[in-house]
C-alpha cells in the first residue's frame, strides 16, 4: 500500500465512524423541523428540551441512577480484583471464569435472568431493579479493569509493605487504591456511561414509577427523527466527552514517565 | 557477637511437588554478616522467606532471639527485609517511603521525623527526601529500600539479592557500603546472593546451598581453602579435580597415583587403603615450570604437560595445561618481578607441581 | 501464607461473593430452570418439567430466525474484519507518538451512547436523509433509495455500530508486531502477498479471533438496531427473546432461547479461549 491509499483509507474510516455523530450534532442547530437544508441557526430545540419539565425530569433520574450503579459497581469490582489478585480462597477460579463469562454474556440474556430474579423474588420493577441491574452490569467491567492494571504491579511491593507492618486494609488504602487510581476511575467511568447508555437491560427491568433517559430516546426514536432528540443526543455527547477527557486528563497526564 | 539471635531446627519446605528446602538446622550469631550462597533454585530464598515469615515452614521450629516465632506473621518477627525489585511505593517520596513502618506502627510525627531524617542522613540521601522512586538511579533506590527497612530498627535485616540490579562498578561500591553500615548498625544481616565473589568479600560466615541443603557454613576462608564437599570446591573459585584411589598409608600419609606418578599426601582425615577419593586443586596453589627451569631429579616428583591455551588476565596468568591423560587443569601465576618466567607460549612443553598439603582430599562422590 | 486471614480479606471475599451469587449465579440458575418447566397464563411459570419448550425450537419460523441471524452477526464480523484490519494495521504501525492519539480517536465514538449512533444512522439512511441527498445530487440515482427498514441498514448499522470492537483487539495485536518479521520474510524472498498470509495473519491471529468474538457476540443478539433500522421486517433471535417475554409471554420459551444463545457463545468462548493467552483476554476490556 502506498502512503497516499494508506491516508485516505485510514480518514474514510475516521469518516465514516464520525459522520453520523457529526450530522447530529449539526441538525440540533438546524431551525427546520423536518428538511436537510440548513435553514440558519437556533437554540430553540434545546430551548424546548429544557422547558419539558417530564425530560429534565427523566435526565436527572438518570444521573443519580449512573453515579449511584457506577459507584456500588467500582466498590465491589474493585474488591473482587483485589481478592482474585492477592488473595487464595475457596472458588476462586470460578469466580474469575464467571467474571469473565459476565462480560461477554449478551445484555439480553443478562437482562431476562434478572427479570426473572426479580420475579421470583417478587421484587416490583422500579429504581431499585434497576440500580441493582446496571450495578450487575457494571460490576465484572470494573473488576476486569482493575485487575489488568493490578497484574501490572510489582507483588514484591504487598510484601515489603506486610513486612514493614501494614495490615490488608492499610495496604489497600495506602497502596493499593493510590497505585490503581487511574484503572479505578476508568473504571467508574465505564459504568458511568454504561448505565447512562443501557437500553436492553434496563428495557426488561425498568418500571412505570421511574423513567430513564436511554428509554425514553428508544421510544423518541422509534416514533421518528424528531430535532429534539438531536439536541439531546448532543447534550449527552457533550457530557460524556466532557467527562471522559477531563478524567484523562487530570488522571493519565500527570504520571511520570 | 556470640549470642544466637536467630536458630532454625529441622526446618524444611515443600511446594506442591517440589522440596524447596531440606531438613535445616542452622545458627546465626548477633551481629553476624551471613550470606545464603547458590544458584538460583538452591533453597537460598526459600530459607530467607522462612526466616522473615513470608512463607511457613512445612516441619521445623525457628526461634528469633529466643522467641519462638514459627507462627508468628512477618510483621511481628522483629525483622525487615530488602527486596530484590526494591519494591518501593512508586507513588510515594523518599520520606513517605521510609516513614511507611513507623506510621503503620503509629509512633508519633516528631518521632518519624526524627528517626528518618536520621536513617536519610546516613545513607546519604537527605537532600532527595522529597523525590518519587522514579526520578532516582539504581543504586539511591538502592539506599532508600535499605533505609526504609533499618529505619525499624529490626533486630535482623534480610537482603534477598539487593545488589544483583546494579551495573558492575556501582556493585562492588554498595558492597563496601552495606559491608559498613553494618558494621556501625551491629545489627545481623542475612544476605541471599548467587555471587560467589560478593559472598566471599562480604561476609563473616557463608552458607553454600545446592539443592535444598546446607552444604557448607563456614568463614570465607574455611569454605575456600577446606571445601567439605566435592560441590562446594567446584562452586567456589576454580577447582583442579583428580579422581583417584589409595594405594597405601603410613605414618600419616597416604600414597596416590596421578597420571601415572606415585605421589605421597598428607592423610589428615584417616582415610584407608583402596578408598576411591578426589583431589582437589586450586589455580593459584598449582606452580608451572618450563622444562629449563628445573633438573630432571626435580622433575620426577612433578606432572608433565603440554600449554594448551595462555589466558592473560592483568594481574595473573592463566594457563590450560594438557596432561599425557588428555586431563586438562587450569593454573594460576602470579606476576612477581624476581619470579622466573611468565611468557609461556601454546604447545610448550611445562612441569607442574604444587605446594604439599594445600591440595584438598575429600572422599569420592558420585556425582561429579 | 497461613496466617489468620484480616477481616479486610474475609469482608471483601464475601461482598464479592455475595454480589455474583445473588446477581448472576442465582439468575443463571433461574433461566435454566425455567427453560424447563411450562408456560402458565396466570403466573409466571408452571412448576411441571418439561423439554417441549425445547422442541418447539425446532419450528421452522423459530431455526429461521437464528439462521438469519447468525448470517446476519457472521456478514457483519466479516466485513468488520475487512474495513478494520487494514485500519488497524495502518494506526498501529503509524509513528507511536500519533498511534495512541489515533487510537483514541476510535474509542471516543465507543464511549457515546450505541442508541444514539444508531439513531445518527436513521438520519443518514432515510429516503430524504443524507445519503440519498448527496446520491442524487451527483446523480448517480433518479429515485431515493428505500434502505432504511432494510436488511441492508441492519448491517450497516451493526457495523457501525461494532467496528471499533473489531480495531481495539486487532492493535493491540499488531502493536506488538515485530517489524523484523517483515524485514525478515522479505530478506527471504517472500513477496508481499506470501508474506502476508504466511507471516502477519497467523501472527496476529489471536487479535482477529478476539475481535471476531467481540463483533459476532453481540451481533447476535442485536435489539434495538433491527427495530430502528429493520423496522419490523427483520426480526432476529434478541427480538424473538424481548417478544416471547413481554409480548407473548411465554417465559420458558424465552429462556430456552436464551440458554440455546448461551450455548452458542458459550462454544465460541470456548474457542477464543484455547487459541488466546491470558494476556490477550485481559485486553478485551
Amino acid at each position: 500500500m502506498n502512503k497516499f491509499t494508506k491516508y485516505f483509507y485510514t480518514i474514510c474510516v475516521y469518516f465514516f465512524l464520525y459522520l453520523p455523530i457529526a450530522i447530529v450534532i449539526v441538525f440540533s442547530f438546524n431551525n427546520a423541523k423536518h428538511s436537510l437544508v440548513w435553514q440558519g441557526f437556533t437554540f430553540k430545540w434545546y430551548a424546548s428540551l429544557f422547558n419539558d419539565s417530564a425530560m429534565l425530569r427523566v435526565a436527572w433520574h438518570s444521573l443519580i441512577l449512573g453515579v449511584l450503579a457506577a459507584t456500588i459497581a467500582t466498590i465491589i469490582g474493585t474488591l473482587a480484583a483485589v481478592s482474585l489478585f492477592r488473595y487464595r480462597f475457596f472458588g476462586k477460579k470460578i469466580l474469575h471464569g464467571l467474571i469473565f463469562i459476565l462480560i461477554l454474556t449478551p445484555e439480553i440474556v443478562t437482562a431476562i435472568s434478572l427479570l426473572l430474579l426479580y420475579s421470583f423474588l417478587k421484587i416490583p420493577l422500579g429504581f431499585w431493579t434497576l440500580l441493582l441491574a446496571h450495578t450487575a452490569l457494571c460490576v465484572p467491567f470494573v473488576a476486569v479493569t482493575v485487575y489488568s492494571r493490578i497484574t501490572t504491579l510489582d507483588t514484591d511491593i504487598f510484601e515489603a509493605a506486610m513486612d514493614l507492618g501494614a495490615t490488608d486494609f492499610t495496604i489497600f488504602r495506602k497502596i493499593i487504591i493510590p497505585l490503581l487510581l487511574p484503572a479505578i476511575a476508568s473504571g467508574w467511568l465505564l459504568s458511568f456511561t454504561l448505565s447512562l447508555d443501557d437500553v436492553i437491560i434496563s428495557y426488561f427491568v425498568s418500571g412505570p414509577s421511574f423513567d430513564i433517559l436511554p428509554l425514553k430516546i428508544y421510544s423518541m426514536v422509534r416514533l421518528g427523527v424528531k430535532p429534539e432528540v438531536n439536541a439531546l443526543c448532543t447534550l449527552m455527547l457533550a457530557f460524556t466527552l466532557f467527562a471522559v477527557i477531563t478524567t484523562y486528563q487530570s488522571i493519565f497526564k500527570k504520571k511520570p514517565s | 557477637m556470640n549470642k544466637n539471635i536467630i536458630e532454625l531446627f529441622g526446618v524444611s519446605k515443600k511446594f506442591e511437588n517440589y522440596q524447596a528446602l531440606q531438613e535445616t538446622t542452622i545458627s546465626i550469631k548477633h551481629g553476624e554478616f551471613i550470606t545464603l550462597l547458590g544458584p538460583s533454585g538452591c533453597g537460598k530464598t526459600t530459607l530467607l522467606r522462612l526466616i522473615s515469615g513470608f512463607d511457613k515452614p512445612d516441619t521445623g521450629k525457628i526461634f528469633i532471639d529466643g522467641r519462638d516465632v514459627t507462627d508468628l506473621p512477618p510483621e511481628k518477627r522483629h525483622l525487615n527485609m530488602v527486596f530484590q525489585s526494591y519494591a518501593l511505593f512508586p507513588h510515594m517520596t523518599v520520606y513517605d517511603n521510609v516513614a511507611f513502618g513507623l506510621r503503620c506502627k503509629k509512633v508519633s510525627e516528631t518521632e518519624i521525623q526524627k528517626r528518618v531524617t536520621n536513617v536519610l542522613r546516613m545513607v546519604k540521601l537527605e537532600a532527595l527526601h522529597d523525590r518519587k522512586p522514579s526520578q532516582l538511579s539504581g543504586g539511591q533506590q538502592q539506599r532508600v529500600a535499605i533505609a526504609r527497612a533499618v529505619v525499624n530498627e529490626p533486630i535482623v535485616l534480610l537482603l534477598d539479592e539487593p545488589l544483583s540490579a546494579l551495573d558492575y562498578n556501582l556493585r562492588k561500591s554498595m558492597q563496601l557500603e552495606l559491608k559498613q553500615l553494618q558494621r556501625r548498625l551491629g545489627i545481623t544481616f542475612i544476605f541471599v546472593t548467587h555471587d560467589q565473589e560478593e559472598a566471599l568479600s562480604m561476609s563473616d560466615r557463608v552458607a553454600i546451598m545446592n539443592e535444598g541443603y546446607i552444604e557448607q557454613l563456614g568463614t570465607p576462608k574455611d569454605v575456600y581453602e577446606e571445601p567439605a564437599s566435592l560441590y562446594v570446591a567446584d562452586f567456589i573459585g576454580e577447582a583442579n579435580i583428580f579422581t583417584t584411589e589409595i594405594l597405601e598409608t603410613y605414618d600419616n600419609k597416604l600414597v596416590i597415583e596421578i597420571e601415572g606418578k606415585r605421589i605421597a599426601l598428607n592423610n589428615k582425615k584417616d582415610f584407608e587403603v583402596k578408598q576411591k577419593v578426589h583431589i582437589i586443586m586450586r589455580p593459584e596453589d598449582i606452580t608451572v615450570w618450563g622444562e629449563n627451569e628445573i633438573t630432571p631429579e626435580e622433575s620426577k616428583n612433578m606432572l608433565p604437560g603440554t600449554v594448551e591455551q595462555v589466558i592473560y588476565k592483568g594481574s595473573t596468568v592463566d594457563l590450560i595445561v594438557r596432561l599425557p591423560s588428555e586431563k586438562k587443569i587450569l593454573a594460576a601465576e602470579f606476576f612477581n618481578e624476581d619470579d622466573e618466567k611468565l611468557d609461556y607460549h601454546t604447545t610448550e612443553k611445562v612441569w607442574i607441581d604444587w605446594i604439599p598439603g594445600w591440595e584438598v582430599i575429600l572422599p569420592y562422590e558420585e556425582k561429579i | 501464607m497461613k496466617k489468620k486471614s484480616s477481616f479486610f480479606k474475609i469482608l471483601s471475599i464475601n461482598i464479592v461473593w455475595l454480589w455474583l451469587g445473588i446477581f448472576a449465579l442465582i439468575p443463571i440458575t433461574l433461566t435454566f430452570v425455567t427453560s424447563f418447566l411450562t408456560q402458565d397464563p396466570n403466573a409466571i411459570v408452571k412448576f411441571a418439567l418439561t423439554l417441549s419448550n425445547y422442541w418447539e425450537l425446532f419450528n421452522h419460523a423459530y431455526v429461521s430466525i437464528l439462521i438469519q441471524s447468525i448470517t446476519l452477526a457472521g456478514t457483519c464480523t466479516v466485513i468488520c474484519l475487512i474495513i478494520g484490519y487494514p485500519f488497524a494495521f495502518t494506526i498501529a504501525r503509524s509513528k507511536s507518538k500519533h498511534s495512541s492519539l489515533l487510537l483514541l480517536l476510535v474509542v471516543i465514538p465507543f464511549w457515546t451512547s450505541s442508541l444514539i449512533r444508531t439513531y445518527a444512522i436513521m438520519a443518514i439512511l432515510k429516503a430524504k436523509g443524507i445519503l440519498n441527498a448527496m446520491l442524487l445530487a451527483m446523480g448517480l440515482i433518479d429515485q431515493p433509495l428505500q434502505i432504511l427498514y432494510s436488511y441492508l441498514a441492519v448491517l450497516i448499522g451493526c457495523v457501525y455500530d461494532l467496528l471499533p470492537f473489531m480495531i481495539l483487539p486487532l492493535y493491540a495485536n499488531i502493536e506488538k508486531f515485530n517489524e523484523e518479521y517483515l524485514e525478515a520474510a522479505q530478506d527471504l524472498g517472500a513477496n508481499w502477498l506470501t508474506t502476508f498470509i504466511k507471516v502477519v495473519i497467523p501472527l496476529t491471529m489471536p487479535g482477529i479471533i478476539a475481535g471476531s468474538v467481540l463483533v459476532f457476540l453481540p451481533a447476535m443478539t442485536m435489539f434495538y438496531i433491527p427495530v430502528l433500522l429493520g423496522g419490523a421486517k427483520n426480526l432476529l433471535v434478541g427480538n424473538l427473546v424481548e417478544y416471547q417475554f413481554l409480548t407473548a409471554n411465554n417465559w420458558p420459551l424465552g429462556t430456552a432461547i436464551s440458554v440455546v444463545i448461551s450455548l452458542l457463545m458459550g462454544a465460541m468462548i470456548a474457542v477464543y479461549w484455547y487459541n488466546s493467552k491470558e494476556k490477550d483476554r485481559e485486553e478485551l476490556a
